[in-house]
């Protein structure tokens, strides 16, 4: 796997309009063209074409970087943080980056662990604020 | 001409793409302290706006990323996101090549910043100028400090950096207002989103009030990481404020956690002397 590659894609798609164009009429064309395209494995290059944001979470993609390639596919905030959870159900923890520095446990798990560390219960939840 | 203004706010993609989700008394509150930000960098005479903003992978890669980058270009396109996403139209906002070069050059004196003479805004810096220079017409010089991509700059250079900028801002003919913006708690664009650990970011706010060096930069990836998620690497852009706010005591204008905006909605300014 190469998550370098996987979000050097994902980079140049979010901020070029005519590779976005070419995405848009020929998902698996764009893909094979890019640069790097040799060092995407066919999971990789399958989720770019899905889209399986779920996979590319579990990559360890950076969410900032995700976030807009969801948008490019209309997928609405509340279903593109569901996806992200479902991935993680689906294909195990986050596997590499950032999110993967301490492991990810599921939104409750995480809750819990930071109101027994602060000791407080002033954290907002977006479970409890209907998502985010 | 000596700093005119140093503050803070938040730079959430959901404060202007979620605005109609939040809570309108709430909102209502956040928006009327931006507006009175605005306010008082339109009375400080400011000539134009310097933004330390955390730049979200629009610009820079890890093929080739710095620990701080400043622009030089007299015109800047944004937001590189979907205008109808972020509820942000296209805008070019103006630059000064000329006063970025003169800021570049001083800053280099002591800290190695990059420069670039293209650059995209995205909602780090989009959108609290939709709030605070909604026409575009105050010249911005965008300014970037690395809180995503691992390695981060590190805390007390992010301080340095600020230290240089003030020196840089105070060799200028110009007037210069100061916005660092970003999240303090907060874990953006994952599936804790909306998660915002209160207690965590009013200890933060005292502590950047109070603009103790040693007290802001008792913190370590890790322990941020644990605690304020991602999202709180972006402290780095209010400790680069802080300093160069040069030891001036600073005021929360506003805070609250809107969730729905996915981080603890923050405006705040120094007192500058």
């Amino acid at each position: 796997m190469s998550l370098y590659a996987v979000q050097k894609f994902l980079y140049q798609l979010n901020r070029t309009p005519d590779l976005q164009d070419r995405y848009r009429a020929d998902r698996s064309g764009a893909v094979r063209g890019f640069d790097r395209a040799d060092d995407l494995t066919d999971d990789e290059v399958a989720a770019l074409v899905g889209p399986d944001v779920g996979y590319l979470f579990h990559l360890g993609v950076n969410g900032q970087i995700l976030m807009h390639f969801a948008a490019l596919h209309g997928i609405e905030w509340a279903d593109y943080l569901q996806q992200m959870r479902d991935g993680i159900a689906a294909y195990g923890p986050v596997r590499e980056g950032v999110y993967a520095m301490t492991g990810y446990q599921g939104v409750q798990a995480h809750s819990a662990e930071l109101g027994h560390r602060t000791g407080s219960g002033g954290l907002a939840d977006a479970s409890e604020e209907g998502g985010a | 001409m000596p700093l005119v203004y140093a503050g803070v706010c938040s730079h959430a993609p959901g404060i202007t793409s979620r605005a109609d989700q939040a809570d309108p008394e709430v909102r209502g509150a956040f928006v009327e302290a931006l507006d009175g930000m605005r306010s008082d960098i339109e009375a400080s005479g400011a000539e134009a706006l310097v933004v330390v903003a955390a730049e979200h992978f629009a610009n820079f890669f890890m093929d080739n990323m710095p620990a701080f980058a400043m622009g030089m270009s007299d015109h800047y396109d944004g937001p590189i996101e979907d205008p109808d996403w972020l509820q942000i139209p296209k805008f070019r906002a103006p630059g000064d090549r000329d006063l970025s070069h003169r800021l570049v050059t001083e800053v280099m004196q002591t800290v190695d910043v990059a420069y670039a003479e293209e650059w995209l805004f995205d909602h780090g810096i989009a959108v609290p100028l939709s709030f605070l220079t909604p026409r575009f017409d105050l010249p911005v010089v965008p300014v970037n400090v690395n809180c995503q991509g691992p390695p981060l700059t590190p805390l007390h250079r992010a301080w340095a950096f600020g230290e240089a900028l003030r020196r840089a801002v105070d060799s200028v003919s110009e007037r210069i207002a100061l916005v660092g913006t970003g999240g303090i708690s907060h874990w953006p664009a994952t599936p804790d989103s909306g998660k915002i650990n209160e207690p965590w970011d009013r200890d933060f706010l005292d502590r950047w009030c109070r603009n103790d060096r040693d007290t802001l930069l008792d913190y370590d990836d890790a322990q941020v990481y644990a605690e304020a998620g991602q999202g709180g690497f972006e402290i780095r852009t209010f400790l680069t404020v802080s300093a160069a706010a040069a030891g001036a005591e600073g005021t929360v204008r506003f805070y609250a956690p809107i969730p729905i905006f996915a981080v603890g909605c923050t405006v705040a300014d120094y007192q500058l002397g």
